[in-house]
């Protein structure tokens, strides 16, 4: 019996073991199976996996070429009625494809360019009345460095006809465009004319007509739909209101990267509803998507005089909900906005969504999108099809935060880099024109799309965005490890004890340095080659042709790298500085990284900005008398700001930091870095000013604060902005032997 | 394998009582098992062979075994093509569906072989190599269904790569008879050689209704954006040489001009160039017999060979020759696109198009500025001085780029139909689209390139303030200290403590110390250190401040400026204590070190500001094993931070303020040297770790920290904003 029974226990375990084993099995080829399912279903889709699939049969007959050997077809005249050579070719071409096909090629006298990029606007005609929202376009082209006041050097004209409103039923519509074009002596059938357009056609069927023949003019035109998009002629601009600033332009909303980015929210949208007629069934359809809940899509039918005659079962509904909800509320806390054509394509709705950093989810199908030439608005926008309205929500549900976070920030630079205000719409669609003109030397998609964006980066300064300070991170890339210093003197070279040249022969010890350039801005006459120390690096000594201030800020050829240190004759540091601040500077390659700082304030009493040069807890500017930045400011001081303000800067010789301060603050939207000096870095200055220094000039302050004021209004804003921080080394300070440190000369004194 | 087992389970009745025979009972026993172990292994491989060679069975067809279809005259043709067509007013998009996946799926409709009613075929060449080899990519990507009713997209097997081969009206009338044609909705079609003698129009004759157009040489009057495909004119050459790729850089010539069938006007004016600016141009034509020089006995098939071209009695291998050239022209021919430009861009050399009106292929996704020069016709004389314009810097990034295009979108029938179906993928689920920096960066660039997450300039407002997060296990005594100095900081908005001890619970709330903030306690479930990177819902701030319950020695205005440096610095992590990796040359690894050093790679997340975000990427998209390795070792979990925030920012660390005397923050049980060195070892090989988890050192150096603007200038200290720093 024993034994029975133990052979009965080890049999018993034994087929235990094998069910175990079998079982495990099973569920291996379970795993397996599943596997593969996935992985049919990613190959093959829907069906089971053990169906084979019919594949494109592997064709064992030897096939020929699509393209025998040779068949590069002739482009020469083979015959005598066989197309023409290619000067001909090109001329029938300009004559075929004129009005709705117009292309540059075609429409565009690319001839009147060749002496620069110059925008004429027709002076007003007596009597008559443009817009607001006209005046401020031509205010912001005015303003602009492509302005010319002479038909003759003109490339592009502007009329100073109001075309922005073309609704017949619209108080603002102009009559007699027609005429009143036709007998412009230099309209030309509108060859190299811009025409602006926010409306266009009115009820019941909305075309896109203007009422005038344009001819062979390009149009900037709102609402475009693409089917009268003349692809690189027309720029679709965005609609604006008559309230869009004029320059400068309101901040976007978002002051902080909030995570989790979503809201409350996930979708809004809060407006008319058109019960009939063009562009109406999108919105008649909202309420399927409506939850009440995360989804809030509200419209009223309660617009227009004799709405209650049209009102649908739904209306009483829907003006009941849609008052419940407050549209800046919903704006702000929802993470998309919808955003769906109305009865023409764009609405007022898409900048609201881009300036609140709700992400748009555009509904309105045919629409050429603003600036679509440019910009990748997949990166700052969801763009819907009206046929899919009822995907719309999982959709929205199926973006994942770190996408709502870059498309977040993405609406933020988008908004404040070219729709902000109307001087930026206006701007970016005449660099579009312009980067059209000279295709060679344009913007690529990526200085359109990423920070500081495109009215910023100038093609002209190079075409190869590496040559920027603004990509390196995305290039994988960073700035070469060399500067070039350039010093300002002002004041004949008399003895050899003279500061600048103690300043040369400390700069030149850095190893960072590769050249240096003397711009000899002083009235006196060169001095020989002897006077100059001598460096293990180049010096160059360059004679300003006009001896002004902002000429220190002249891109001259011969600075070849990155860096720039730009000096002032009177400054004093030491190789260690310098190299510090070099090094500082190459892991901050967008920002002005220098020494002495000043600050800017609100003057309450005064309304106006203040300058102080008092040591204070905070700094907005640091003096370009010694400072490092890239050499692509000195290419953006001198050709982006326009000539008054640099003339003010050249007439008080004064003022060209504050403006260079300006500037890249504004590009970056950061504050400089200052770096630890020496203490007696100030008081030399000081001392220096007893004789012949700008410092000392008692009218210098008070010019000064003028020149905040003056360069704030330009900007239409105050790009300035504090910081709180300087950089010192590692060890700056610490108790530890001085010879740890490695910048042991800003120590001591 | 049920009879093995019942075989198993009927023993006990065979069993025999003899004690020698239990042996023979166990030998029985064992072999049963074995037996259904081996048979059970047999299945489990066996019918996956079988499987498989089906696949290889599968006979290889001849076209010619393909289906006649015979036409009849009166078969109906198809529209014109739609001009105005566009992907909302052409394109039923209800048959994609939506998708998780986002994909479309295509099918491809079986060969036929079209016949009219004389039994002539409608195409000279039927099927082509290219396109067959197209077809059969697309059968072997994910895009492909057999399954008619669920495709997005169809594809003809009606063969129109090149309109020289078609009768065009037979093949509008094979189009249309396609089973699910529908207009031409939803159908693509292949074209890289439209239009014929004399005017060469740019898009393919043959009326296809609405459908779609994948094509080689659309001018800008042909191409309806958003709707048509531009693609390249594939070069056979592409598969029959293999031009291994050069490292950019100067060449022997600065221009080169390859193509045979220019127009005399161009050559003209191209020779007119060459004398202005001299031998740096290179102009090749077609071999002519006369200058062939030493191989007059092949002069014959050198005229014809494509491989061969000539200039002035010099022979050259093409298209080898294009690699000694900066930049190699393309101009247009009768037709806007050329077979040449898919040759430069595999030569590494950047093309120089000039074809007016002309839609550079895959300019949807394509960045061409990067990769090309493009100049109008009529500015042909001034190409010397463009291109002499270009920097050096830049043209050597230009001919990686046009390498990398034709690597990836060029090189094959294969590349270039699946590029396509991306193209149209993209356009059908714009969300989930590729980016730019997907179809435009190089591997190269992709690898090493950056894009921040918290990219946008932004300096936080200072008033929501920041959540200190303290760690602590057991030092009831320290971290009340820490509690009650960390409560005098203005900006602070909430403390929050993470009780990692599970076996001991916190102390009742009257006895902790009363701050004017609101305190939360939350427990944990295990003693981890990667809980102090927890996203807790209660942290509400953007601001955390990593704070251990030992850092006693941070006075208020060093952390307050600690904060405000976090706001002009909201994508890096804030830190006090620095440290610095560095690279040991005897060993051959990385090193930790904190010694007195004059950089600064790291900082101590022992007292330390960061963006909430990081919490979310610490938690949920830590590459690889580290978040398990630094709770398994409980320790690193700091260097772990430090790595993930520079990779994903490619930004270095701020330290603030100076040294003080931390009580060795990072090693708080352990005393004496030998146990110290422990640790360093132990830190370093974290950062081998993580470096090779990384696949790369994300770690940035920099030889600054941060301090107040007037940090030991000599000026009164009650002026000072931050009077009270470096204090020891």
């Amino acid at each position: 019996m024993q034994a029975k029974k133990r052979y009965l226990l080890v049999s018993l375990g034994a087929c235990l073991l094998l069910l175990a084993y079998l079982w495990g099995l099973q569920i291996g080829e379970f795993h397996q199976e599943s596997h593969q399912q996935l992985y049919a279903a990613n190959a093959q889709g829907p069906r089971g996996p053990r169906l084979p699939r019919q594949h494109w049969p592997e064709w064992g007959h030897s096939l020929s070429a699509y393209l025998d050997g040779v068949e590069q077809e002739e482009d020469s005249p083979v015959g005598i009625h066989q197309h023409s050579s290619p000067r001909e070719r090109r001329e029938i071409r300009t004559n075929i494809y004129k009005s709705r096909r117009c292309r540059m090629d075609t429409c565009f006298d690319y001839s009147l360019c060749e002496r620069g990029f110059k925008v004429y606007v027709y002076p007003l005609a007596k009597g008559e009345k443009i817009s607001e929202s006209y005046q401020k376009i031509l205010t912001a082209i005015e303003d602009s460095r492509f302005y010319t006041t002479d038909p003759q050097e003109a490339c592009l004209f502007v009329l100073s006809i109001d075309t922005l409103d073309r609704d017949q039923l619209s108080a603002q519509y102009v009559h007699n465009v027609k005429a009143k074009i036709q007998s412009l002596p230099l309209w030309n059938e509108g060859r190299n004319h811009l025409i602006f357009n926010l409306y266009s056609g009115t009820w019941p069927d909305y075309t896109e007509e203007l009422g005038f023949d344009i001819g062979q003019a390009m149009l900037a035109k709102a609402s475009i739909d693409m089917d009268n998009f003349r692809p690189h002629f027309d720029v679709s601009i965005p609609l604006f209101s008559k309230d869009h600033v004029q320059k400068g332009g309101d901040k976007g909303y978002l002051t902080l990267n909030n995570v989790p980015p979503s809201r409350k929210y996930v979708l809004v949208f809060k407006g008319k509803r058109y019960l009939t007629g063009i562009g109406s069934e999108t919105r008649n359809a909202l309420y399927h998507i409506h939850n009440g809940d995360d989804i809030i899509l509200l419209t009223t039918c309660k617009h227009g005089k004799d709405w209650e005659k049209h009102k649908d079962g739904r209306c009483d509904r829907d003006n009941e909900e849609y008052s419940k909800f407050d549209y800046q509320e919903l704006l702000h806390n929802s993470s998309f906005c919808l955003v769906p054509r109305g009865r023409r394509l764009g609405s007022f709705r898409f900048l609201e969504a881009l300036q609140a950093a709700c992400i748009p989810v555009l509904l309105s199908n045919g629409w050429e999108l603003p600036f679509s030439e440019i910009i990748d608005w997949n990166k700052a926008a969801i763009i819907g099809d009206e046929r899919l309205l009822l995907q719309i929500p999982s959709i929205t549900r199926s973006v994942d935060h770190d996408r709502i976070l870059a498309l977040r920030q993405q609406t933020q630079f988008l908004w404040d880099a070219y729709f902000s205000s109307v001087a930026k719409i206006v701007l970016t669609t005449l660099e579009i024109i312009r980067d059209r003109i000279h295709s060679h030397i344009s913007r690529s998609r990526l200085m359109w799309n990423s920070l500081p964006g495109g009215l910023y980066a100038l093609p002209q300064f190079s075409t190869d965005p590496s040559m920027f300070p603004f990509y390196y991170s995305l290039l994988g890339k960073s700035p070469s490890l060399e500067f070039t210093a350039v010093v300002q003197v002002v004041t004949p070279l008399q003895s050899q004890l003279q500061p600048v040249l103690k300043l040369i022969i400390a700069v030149a010890k850095s190893k960072f340095c590769a050249q240096i350039i003397v711009l000899w801005n002083c009235d006196k006459p060169l001095p020989p080659k002897s006077k100059w120390p001598s460096t293990s690096v180049p010096i160059t000594v360059i004679e300003g042709e006009r001896k002004t201030m902002s000429s220190r800020f002249f891109p001259h050829d011969v600075i070849l790298t990155d860096a720039v240190l730009s000096l002032d004759e009177d400054s004093v540091l030491s190789t260690n500085e310098v190299d510090f601040a070099f090094v500082v500077w190459h892991s901050f390659p967008d920002r002005i990284v220098g020494y002495p700082a000043r600050s800017h304030y609100w003057d309450l009493g005064k309304g106006r900005w203040g300058y102080t040069s008092k040591w204070t807890n905070e700094y907005s500017m640091v003096l370009t008398g010694a400072a490092f930045y890239h050499r692509y400011y000195h290419y953006l001081y001198t050709h982006y700001l326009p000539a008054s303000l640099l003339s003010m800067v050249d007439q008080m010789a004064n003022c060209e930091d504050i403006l260079m301060n300006f500037l890249v603050s504004a590009v970056t939207k950061l504050p400089p870095i200052k770096v630890t000096q020496k203490k007696q870095y100030k008081e030399t200055m000081m001392q220096q000013g007893s004789k012949s220094s700008r410092w000392a000039d008692p009218d210098h302050f008070a010019q000064r604060q003028t020149c905040m004021n003056s360069f704030s209004g330009w900007f239409g804003f105050m790009p300035l902005l504090h910081s709180q921080m300087r950089l010192d080394p590692v060890l700056f300070k610490d108790q530890v032997s001085i010879l740890r440190k490695k910048y042991r000369d800003i120590e001591r004194l | 394998m049920c009879a093995a087992v019942k075989y198993g389970s009927r023993g006990p009745a065979l069993i025999p009582r003899m004690k020698t025979k239990h042996r023979v009972y166990y030998i029985t026993l064992f072999s049963v098992v074995l037996l259904g172990l081996i048979a059970t292994g047999m299945f489990q491989f066996w019918p996956h062979s079988i499987e498989s060679s089906a696949d290889w069975t599968l006979e290889r067809r001849s076209v010619h075994d393909a289906p006649l279809a015979r036409l009849a005259p009166t078969s109906p043709l198809p529209e014109r093509g739609d001009l105005s067509c566009r992907m909302h007013t052409c394109f039923d998009v209800y048959r994609c569906g939506y998708n998780p996946k986002n994909r479309i799926k295509v099918y491809i409709y079986p060969l036929q072989r079209f016949v009219d009613e004389e039994g002539v075929a409608i195409s000279s060449t039927g099927l082509s190599r290219e396109y067959n080899e197209l077809l059969s990519a697309v059968s072997d990507s994910d895009f492909y269904t057999d399954d008619v009713t669920r495709a997005c997209l169809f594809l003809p097997s009606i063969d129109v790569l090149n309109q020289n081969s078609l009768r065009i009206r037979e093949t509008a009338q094979a189009l249309a008879s396609l089973p699910r044609w529908d207009r031409g909705m939803n159908h693509l079609l292949f074209n890289m050689l439209p239009g014929g003698p004399p005017d060469y129009n740019t898009a393919l004759d043959v009326p296809r209704d609405r459908a779609l157009l994948a094509g080689g040489g659309f001018s800008t009057w042909t191409y309806r954006q958003g709707y048509d495909v531009s693609i390249p004119v594939y070069s056979p050459l592409s598969a029959e040489v293999d031009l291994p790729e050069r490292q950019p850089g100067p060449r022997r010539f600065f221009i080169l001009s390859s193509q045979t069938a220019l127009h005399r006007e161009y050559r003209v004016e191209l020779e007119r160039l060459k004398e202005e600016n001299g031998e740096t141009i290179l102009l090749l034509d077609k071999c002519s017999n006369l200058s062939q020089g030493h191989t007059h006995t092949h002069a014959h098939t050198h005229a014809h060979s494509p491989r061969k071209r000539c200039a002035k009695g010099q022979v050259y291998d093409y298209p080898q020759i294009l690699q000694e050239s900066s930049f190699c022209v393309v101009l247009r021919g009768a037709r806007l696109g050329q077979a040449v430009l898919s040759d430069v861009l595999q030569a590494g050399c950047v093309p120089v198009i000039m074809a007016d009106s002309y839609i550079l292929p895959f300019s949807e996704v394509l960045d061409w500025k990067r990769a090309s020069v493009v100049i109008p016709e009529e500015k042909l004389p001034e190409m010397y001085t463009i291109l002499k314009n270009i920097p050096h810097r830049q043209v050597e990034e230009m001919q990686r780029q046009a390498r990398w295009f034709w690597e990836a979108y060029f090189s094959s029938m294969k590349a270039i139909g699946l590029t396509t179906l991306q193209i149209i993928n993209d356009r059908i689920y714009p969300y989930a689209a590729r980016t730019y920096e997907q179809w435009n960066n190089p591997p190269a660039v992709k690898w090493s390139s950056v894009s921040n997450p918290l990219f946008l300039p932004l300096i936080p407002p200072r008033s929501p303030g920041f959540t200190a997060v303290i760690l602590t296990y057991d030092r009831i005594e320290s971290l009340f200290r820490v509690i009650t100095e960390i409560s005098k900081v203005p900006s602070l908005a909430k403390l929050l403590i993470v009780w990692n001890n599970q076996n001991k619970s916190p102390p009742e709330e009257s006895l902790w110390p009363k701050v004017a903030v609101p305190l939360k306690v939350v427990r944990t479930k295990e003693n981890k250190l990667s809980n102090r990177f927890f996203p807790f819902d209660e942290i509400e701030t953007e601001a955390v401040l990593a704070i251990d319950d030992d850092i006693i020695m941070l006075t208020s205005d060093e952390l307050q400026f600690g904060y405000e440096v976090w706001r002009e610095f909201p994508d890096r992590l804030v830190g006090y204590p620095g440290r610095l990796h560095l690279w040991d040359h005897e060993l051959g690894k990385w090193k930790y070190e904190s010694e007195w050093t004059n950089e600064v790679s790291m900082v101590l997340t022992g007292a330390a500001f960061y963006h909430k975000y990081f919490n979310y990427l610490y938690t949920y998209k830590m590459p690889g094993d580290i978040k398990n390795w630094v709770d398994a070792h409980m320790n690193c979990e700091d260097i772990a931070m430090n790595f993930l925030v520079a990779n994903i920012t490619g930004k270095a660390p701020i330290k603030v303020t100076p040294r003080k005397k931390f009580k060795c923050p990072e090693c708080t049980a352990i005393d004496g040297l030998s146990l110290d060195q422990t640790h360093m070892v132990e830190r370093s090989e974290c950062i081998n770790k993580f470096a090779s988890v990384f696949g790369t050192m994300p770690l940035k150096v920099v030889e600054h920290r941060a301090d107040p603007v007037l940090y030991k200038d000599d000026f009164p200290e009650k002026l000072k904003s931050f009077p009270n720093i470096g204090s020891l």
